[in-house]
């Protein structure tokens, strides 16, 4: 027993054997899950389960790990697709069995060796569907409202309805906002710091200003840029340059410091110029702090957009749709609108992970490990 | 000190004069008009004396904003109808009321989000399993926009009865939660083989191993996450306070705007800066204690 114990997924499996127990024991009262087919699924799972230790091979592992995932899938979907509500405990204990099945999946895929990065998005993908699932399959079966929190299937319709209006709220706070704030804020500030940083007096004092000015809550200037360009994207842009300007100026003048004075020396005793100095050695060298400024400012250049809007605009934008489709209870849409806002912020960010990824591929942060 | 206070106060200064000149452009337009109006011709000098005092300046003078906090906080509670002075109680007109709503929310949420962050950390660094699938999404979270939830969960908390402190500081614990998650697990990775062998060679158990290397070596990174942290707890918190007007600093900034009271903005503006600041700086005090006493200062 205690041997059991000390494997990986060792309480994992007696979890899962039990609540596919408690699944097949409790009354169903009426319900229709779980069928029989869900049942036999799981059972093929706690088999699979125990099975794992005995195979010794990769390949041997990776087949019976596919076929626990389509075990766990199909008894997955099956209670989320076929329910007529008054669920009763046995539908709990298998979607607990589900859980835990999906937990044991991933502790296997964490054993299995790593190659390459697609192994690496194995479990996060498998966590996310998981949650999405359990989402879905809780909010028909204790028939929560609407308007308290709507199923993930009603908002994938949502959003496959509604791409129009998605694409105009899209453009309006991303491409006219967003982007044109975050062009203006990081340029500005990324010339303001070449500046700053060609005379000592000026960085002393405005590195403790500017970091002191990034750490406050700038998105409150919002009303105050709203009243003076008008509800339009001016006003968003110019929320955006306000928040975007001082983390990008910080780390830019940050990064222009990051030369030692050795590498400087060699660059004078080239008799290299300020210009070629600081093109061929001190903003190669800045890039690294440079790249995490922006990856900072894209965050915050949505954020502020998005949140700009709450204080007024045209009756279009991600900002103001998130607020009014509140007011109406339209829960599905926002939540489209989430998924949106999601979706476009970690690619925007992922964008300039991958140009850092090229343009300071010398730096021991981008080594592979 | 001295030597280094004195670019910081000359930077300050010529961005108060900045201010100040920025003034007289922003408001003159509204000074020409009202002269045009009257049929009268305004002198420079008055035009400029003016600027310094409109009622709803486009953009107010640092002094009139000075005066504004203090006749906000001070004066309205020792002398206004509902101030403290008069009725035992704080007015709601003042930004000391407003201010304590929004700190005791995003106390409650920094709190709850730091205290979930750490054992989420914990979680993540002891389980291979929850490393593999929960850690990416971290990470992931704080690149998208999550404080566009606000408006939602206040509003769908407020309809299942849910008011008041508690919405509010949910959001601001999820803002807080997911820095302190990445720099928790940062920080109780810190330890490197070296120390982690030495610990095994004293047959250390792992409850030791966690205790008397793990936890007091991820600290530094604890106290950068924090300052994250509660700066945006704050402004989850401000956000949170927009839909349902309920008190607190960001109905001040909102319903400022909606009155085109600018000074009062401004004055909102200032003393959500001022506690950010404030905050902020508590956390960095506690670090440069902590860290002292643990003989890791730099």
């Amino acid at each position: 027993m205690s041997g059991l114990m000390r494997v990986n997924g060792g309480w994992l499996r007696l979890g899962l054997s039990a609540a596919v127990l408690l699944a097949a024991w409790l009354p169903k009262a009426g319900a229709a899950q779980p069928t029989t087919a869900v049942l036999v699924a799981l059972l093929v799972a706690v088999a699979l389960g125990f099975a794992f230790d005995a195979l010794r091979g990769t390949p041997e592992r990776v087949a019976l790990l596919i076929a626990l995932g389509l075990a766990l899938g199909f008894a997955a979907v099956d209670l989320a697709a076929v329910q007529q509500g008054g669920e009763a405990g046995a539908f709990w204990a298998a979607m607990i069995a589900v859980w835990l099945g999906a937990w044991m999946l991933v502790a296997f895929v964490a054993e299995l060796p790593r190659k390459g990065g697609l192994m690496g998005l194995i479990a996060p993908l498998i966590f996310g569907a998981t949650i999405l699932w359990a989402w879905e399959c809780v909010v028909h079966a204790l028939g929560v409202p609407r308007v308290i929190l709507p199923a993930p299937s009603s908002i994938a319709a949502r959003l496959a309805d509604s791409t129009d209006t998605l694409w105009i709220d899209l453009v309006q706070t991303f491409g006219r906002g967003a982007l044109s704030g975050y062009v203006i804020g990081c340029g500005s500030a990324f010339v303001f710091a070449l500046v700053v940083d060609r005379y000592r007096f000026l960085r002393q004092g405005l590195l403790p200003v500017g970091n002191f000015l990034a750490a406050l809550p700038i998105i409150g200037t919002a009303p105050i840029f709203v009243m003076w360009f008008g509800f339009d994207w001016p006003s968003k842009a110019a929320v955006v340059v306000a928040m975007v300007f001082f983390p990008m100026l910080v780390n830019t003048v940050q990064g222009l410091t990051a030369t030692d004075s050795m590498q400087r020396d060699l660059m004078r005793t080239y008799s290299a110029s300020w210009g070629q100095t600081l093109l061929r050695l001190r903003l190669p060298a800045a890039m690294p702090f440079v790249f995490n400024g922006l990856k900072i400012c894209a965050t915050l250049a949505l954020i502020g957009a998005i949140v700009a809007e709450f204080f007024g605009s045209p009756t279009y934008g991600m900002g103001f749709r998130i607020s009014t489709e509140v007011g109406r209870l339209q829960l599905d849409m926002v939540w489209a609108e989430i998924a949106v806002a999601a979706l476009l912020g970690s690619a925007f960010y992922g964008v300039w992970a991958l140009l850092e990824r090229r343009v300071t591929f010398w730096h021991p942060s981008q080594r592979s490990r | 000190m001295k030597s280094r206070s004195f670019p910081v106060l000359t930077v300050v200064a010529a961005l108060l004069a900045l201010w100040y000149i920025a003034v007289i452009p922003m408001n003159a337009q509204w000074e020409y008009d009202q002269a045009s109006r009257a049929g009268r011709d305004l002198p420079f000098g008055e035009m400029v004396a003016n600027t310094m005092a409109q009622e709803r300046p486009v953009l107010p003078a640092p002094h009139q904003v000075v005066a504004e906090l203090w006749r906000s906080t001070v004066v309205e509670e020792a002398t206004g109808r509902r101030g403290l002075w008069r009725s035992g109680s704080l007015s709601n007109r003042s930004l000391v009321y407003h201010g304590l709503i929004t700190l005791s929310a995003t106390m409650l949420g920094f709190v709850i989000g730091t205290g979930g962050g750490i054992l989420l950390a914990i979680g993540i660094v002891y389980n291979k399993a929850m490393d593999t699938s929960v850690m990416p999404w971290a990470i992931a979270s704080q690149t998208i926009p999550i404080i566009a939830l606000a408006p939602m969960i206040i509003v769908v908390l407020n309809s299942v009865g849910i008011s008041g402190l508690v919405p509010k500081a949910i959001i601001a614990a999820y803002l807080s939660f997911f820095p302190v998650v990445v720099g928790m697990v940062k920080g109780l990775r810190a330890p490197d083989a070296m120390q982690l062998d030495l610990m095994k060679t004293y047959s250390a158990s792992g409850n030791d191993v966690f205790a008397k290397l793990r936890l007091p070596t991820s600290m530094p990174y604890l106290f950068a996450s924090l300052k994250v942290g509660i700066a945006a707890a704050l402004v989850g918190t401000i956000v949170g306070e927009l839909p349902v007007q309920e008190g607190g600093l960001g109905v001040r900034l909102l319903s400022g705007s909606y009155y085109g009271q600018t000074i009062q903005i401004w004055a909102a503006l200032f003393a959500a800066a001022i506690l950010a600041a404030g905050l902020v700086g508590i956390v960095a005090l506690i670090e440069r204690r902590v860290l002292k006493r643990m003989g890791m200062a730099q």
